[in-house]
């Protein structure tokens, strides 16, 4: 307190001198750019251990915390004609297990200052454990616990279908929940796993019990098939050591789940441009998405499409956003980008605009695609957009969760952090032509599925006169 | 570090086997040591080095929220926040973004009750070019500044309030809160959004007295943190800033609530599949002495599974899909709200009942010991997921320095919850949690049926 006064008033006695000198000076000219930092990539490590779980970590030890993530691959992916069957297993893992109940784990988590989630994501099911470094290794015991020995006990299968339900019932109420179902509905044919919800619907969650779920997870735990991302304050050593003693003897099913390749998944829906309606009487928005099936994250078109999405609707200065909100007032925002998963997820862009502009903003959107593809990129939309990605990524290493985040990532497409550099080199060298190249390629305004939840007593002869394709009117 | 300490040893040494071992009495000592200096202009720069990542951050609080606005100008405050990324004398619209994303970094701000901010966030090298943009706008944004420019934002931000309210299921809830829980007089009885009349009626005159009453350097104070060289970054603020004028002196607000005698209730049907009830309590000014008895009494009743109202209504009685509390202490008031969405087909009153015992046994009995240290436990450990960004470390010191005067008050504010007992907490509860509140339904269209009962409470 004291220092902090002294040093305090010694700079304060300088100030006074040197801005007695300028006090009058106004910079006018914004400052020349110093080279920016180069990335430094997190040190990491790798171990497998004898049962085929793979663990990779980053000591970090800015703060006493640690992070561990076990990620087991499959999924949603998993699900099958059993929509949400991956989710409501992840939702049930951590309500009973090893002899404690839902209350009885929540309070041993939260006693010890940790914080524990499990969910289901398209490609894995993962369990994500924050804990400060001194009850780390206990949090990580109950993580153990919840992972190899849940309970899947009949009461709590039926009140977290319940709670489900009721979620389901809530998404209906939400206009970019209900586009957001009805645009993956529409543009992955059925059969392909993202037709369904992650979360399932109203018919797939009732006919789901505790023997399902059971056995889905005794198929779909497969040592051979996790990995655990252990960031923070804890040595290589320290976290193999505590790996091995509560995940050694972790069995493989005999009877694993298969996982369908990425390429014997059905073609998504490409067909011509055609658009989609769900009423909301009354809405004073009009929620937009368009898009298409997305582009594999091996593709070597990969970093142009990025930076041709930075352009068009990646960032705050991107066209979309330009226009929509700042030139003509039509919305709070507007933005596009990829899913990139192991299973191309969208290419989606999407809004919500003023009711009575719904059709002058579905022009916009059309106008833009076709601008991307026929017009090179201005020198200084593609120098920022360049700069953006590439120098943006020197703050993605920063937190524990922000490099487990990255690790996962680069894990779930067999990459790793060591090829980031090489990206983002990639990225610096595109040209205007590499842009458009991306955009003609794979950026077709003649197929994209539009769908609008909105009040259609108002916006749907608007939709119509724009001849953008067939209208459809569906409910969610 | 941190090295384990004898108390340490014995809390842990003395745990059985069958419950899990508490957390030391005593954890490290959480310090972001941060300096703070003075303009001259009374602008003030508080200073965090952290060299962990390449990366700088530039947090700016001006200390003027909704909270200084005048009843039929509401959402002012927040509409100027808009308003400052349309470009200044030197960095024309839209330079802003443009030069930022040009650097790799990112921006944005927001507008509370009590303040307004801004920050850059990015490479380490960006540091001037983020200095220099917030001093332009500070000191030159009304050259460019006209009637068109507030008319574009204006749109934005009725954009923005319909995303938010009007077309987000139960949004409308928080536009009728604020003027059930204040009087008009008082400035927390509007949003902060403020309402579609009145953000029409802003002019560009109103943006010119705004900006010369509140946006000088002696009602702001700027946060650097990250990987920077402290000396220069001084350098660079008096460079930048030392030159602008001081502005008047402000006045801050010093608005009288009266006590709440009587349960003000409110049914709305919204187009929801669920009921949800919202009880809300006046309570207390963020830092009061029963504030952060507050925040541990939120986390008895719905801050984990075994939460009180969490486990009787979800787990037990299972007659709500979600609930929560939560105590919000702002700088001249605070409440303390409940939030419960029935199940399918569920009526509120039922709810209601659990809800009144369990803030009824709190308020008898306060929260057993393990329970007390449970919270606490939570509570130290969330200090430290917050200070491992830059970003979220800046705007941290940043309020410290709003609420007491010094930056790091991390450890002020976590001694809070070690030292607050259960009997404080049940003192809390039964002095704002037992009395008088405010009651919002929100039912299915339809179903006025499912809604809650207000009761009248003698003072």
């Amino acid at each position: 307190m004291n220092r902090r006064d002294l040093i305090g008033l010694a700079i304060f006695a300088c100030v006074a001198v040197l801005t007695a000198a300028d006090a009058t000076a106004q910079v006018t000219t914004p400052p020349a750019m110093t080279p920016a930092p180069s990335l430094t990539l997190p040190t990491t490590w790798r171990a497998t251990l004898p049962n085929g779980v793979t663990i990779v970590g980053a000591d970090m030890r800015e703060v006493p915390l640690v992070r561990a993530t076990l990620s087991i691959a499959g999924g949603g992916r998993l699900d099958g004609d059993r929509p949400g069957i991956a989710s409501m297993t992840a939702d049930l893992l951590d309500e009973g297990a090893g002899g404690r109940d839902a209350i009885g784990l929540a309070e041993d988590v939260a006693f010890l200052g940790a914080s524990l989630g499990t969910g289901a994501g398209w490609d894995a099911i993962t369990l994500s454990l924050t804990a400060p470094r001194r009850t780390f290794d206990d949090a990580m015991t109950i993580l153990a616990r919840v992972a190899l020995q849940p309970t899947f006990a009949r009461a709590d299968v039926q009140r977290q279908q319940d709670l489900r339900l009721a979620s389901i019932i809530q998404q209906r109420d939400q206009p970019a929940a209900v586009a957001s179902q009805v645009f993956n509905r529409e543009v992955f044919g059925r059969g392909h796993p993202y037709h369904a919800q992650l979360g399932g619907d109203s018919t797939s969650i009732a006919g789901l019990d505790s023997t399902a779920l059971r056995t889905f997870w005794n198929r779909a735990a497969d040592p051979r098939r996790a990995t655990l991302i252990i960031t923070g304050a804890i040595t290589q050593r320290e976290a193999v050591a505590l790996a091995t003693r509560l995940l050694g003897d972790w069995r493989a099913p005999a009877n694993a789940l298969a996982i369908t390749p990425a390429g014997a998944i059905p073609a998504p829906n490409r067909g011509t441009t055609r658009v989609v309606l769900v009423d909301k009487p009354g809405a004073a928005q009009s929620v937009i998405n368009i898009g298409a099936p997305g582009v594999d994250r091996s593709s070597p078109d990969y970093a142009a499409i990025l930076l041709m999405n930075t352009i068009l609707g990646g960032s705050f200065s991107a066209r979309l956003n330009d226009i929509l909100r700042e030139q003509k007032g039509f919305s709070y925002g507007a933005n596009s980008g990829y899913s990139w998963r192991p299973v191309p997820g969208p290419f989606l862009a999407s809004s919500a605009v003023r009711t009575d502009v719904t059709d002058s903003s579905l022009a916009i959107f059309f106008e833009q695609f076709k601008r991307i593809r026929d017009e090179v990129v201005l020198a200084d939309e593609l120098e920022r957009a360049r700069s953006y990605s590439v120098l943006g990524a020197l703050g993605n290493y920063e937190t524990t969760g922000q490099v487990a985040g990255q690790l996962a990532t680069a894990l779930s497409f067999g990459m790793t952090l060591e090829q980031v550099p090489a990206e983002l080199a990639a990225i610096q060298k595109l040209t205007a032509a590499d842009v458009q190249r991306a955009a003609r390629q794979h950026l077709d305004p003649a197929r994209l599925t539009v769908v609008v939840v909105g009040d259609l007593s108002k916006i749907r002869a608007g939709i119509e006169a724009l001849r953008l394709g067939p209208v459809t009117i569906v409910t969610p | 570090m941190s090295r384990p300490t004898l108390v340490t040893l014995m809390v842990f040494g003395l745990a059985s086997s069958a419950t899990p071992p508490m957390l030391p009495a005593q954890m490290a000592p959480i310090r972001v040591p941060a300096t703070v200096d003075t303009l001259p202009n009374g602008l003030r720069l508080i200073i965090h080095q952290d060299r962990s990542a390449p990366v700088a951050t530039v947090n700016v609080w001006y200390h003027v929220g909704s909270g200084s606005e005048k009843p039929g100008r509401t959402g002012f405050a927040h509409l100027f926040e808009h308003l400052m990324f349309m470009g200044s004398e030197h960095a024309p619209y839209p330079e802003f973004d443009r030069r930022l994303e040009a650097a790799g970094a990112n921006n944005n701000g927001s507008t509370t009750e009590d303040r307004t901010n801004y920050y850059e966030a990015g490479p380490a090298n960006a540091l001037p070019l983020m200095l220099w943009l917030e001093a332009d706008r500070m000191g030159y944004l009304l050259p460019t500044m006209d009637a068109a420019k507030v008319d574009a934002q204006r749109d934005i931000v009725k954009n923005e309030r319909r995303q938010s309210y009007e077309n987000q299921p139960y949004g409308m809830v928080g536009d009728h809160m604020p003027r059930m829980l204040y009087p008009a007089s008082h400035p927390y009885s509007w949003t902060v959004i403020g309402s579609m009349a009145d953000l029409s009626a802003a002019s560009l005159d109103d943006v010119k007295q705004f900006f010369r009453e509140y946006y000088a350097p002696n009602n702001a104070v700027i946060s650097v943190a990250g990987d920077v060289d402290p000396a220069e970054v001084r350098r660079l603020v008096r460079e930048y800033f030392g030159h602008l004028p001081r502005g008047p002196e402000i006045v801050k607000p010093t608005p009288v609530r009266p006590a709440m005698t009587r349960d003000t209730a409110l049914v709305l049907e919204d187009r929801v599949g669920l009921a949800r009830l919202y009880y809300v309590f006046p309570a207390v000014k963020a830092w009061d002495r029963d504030d952060a008895a507050l925040n541990v009494a939120a986390y008895v009743l719905t801050g984990a599974r075994n939460a009180r109202l969490t486990k009787r209504l979800v787990y037990e009685e299972q007659l709500v899909s979600n609930v929560s509390a939560f105590n919000g202490s702002l700088n001249l008031a605070g409440d303390f709200q409940l939030v419960a969405t029935a199940k399918p087909g569920g009526a509120l009153p039922a709810i209601q009942r659990v809800i009144d015992e369990e803030l009824r046994r709190l308020a008898t009995e306060g929260p057993t010991e393990r329970e007390l240290q449970q919270a606490r436990n939570a509570l130290e450990a969330s200090f430290l997921s917050g200070i491992e960004r830059v970003q979220s470390k800046a705007d941290q010191l940043n309020s410290y320095y709003f609420e007491l005067g010094v930056p790091d008050g991390f450890q002020r504010d976590l001694d809070r919850y070690r030292s607050v007992s259960a009997a404080q907490v049940q003192a809390a509860a039964r002095q704002y949690l037992t009395g008088a509140r405010v009651v919002v339904s929100v039912v299915p269209q339809g179903k006025l049926e499912l809604a809650a009962t207000a009761r009248e409470v003698t003072p």
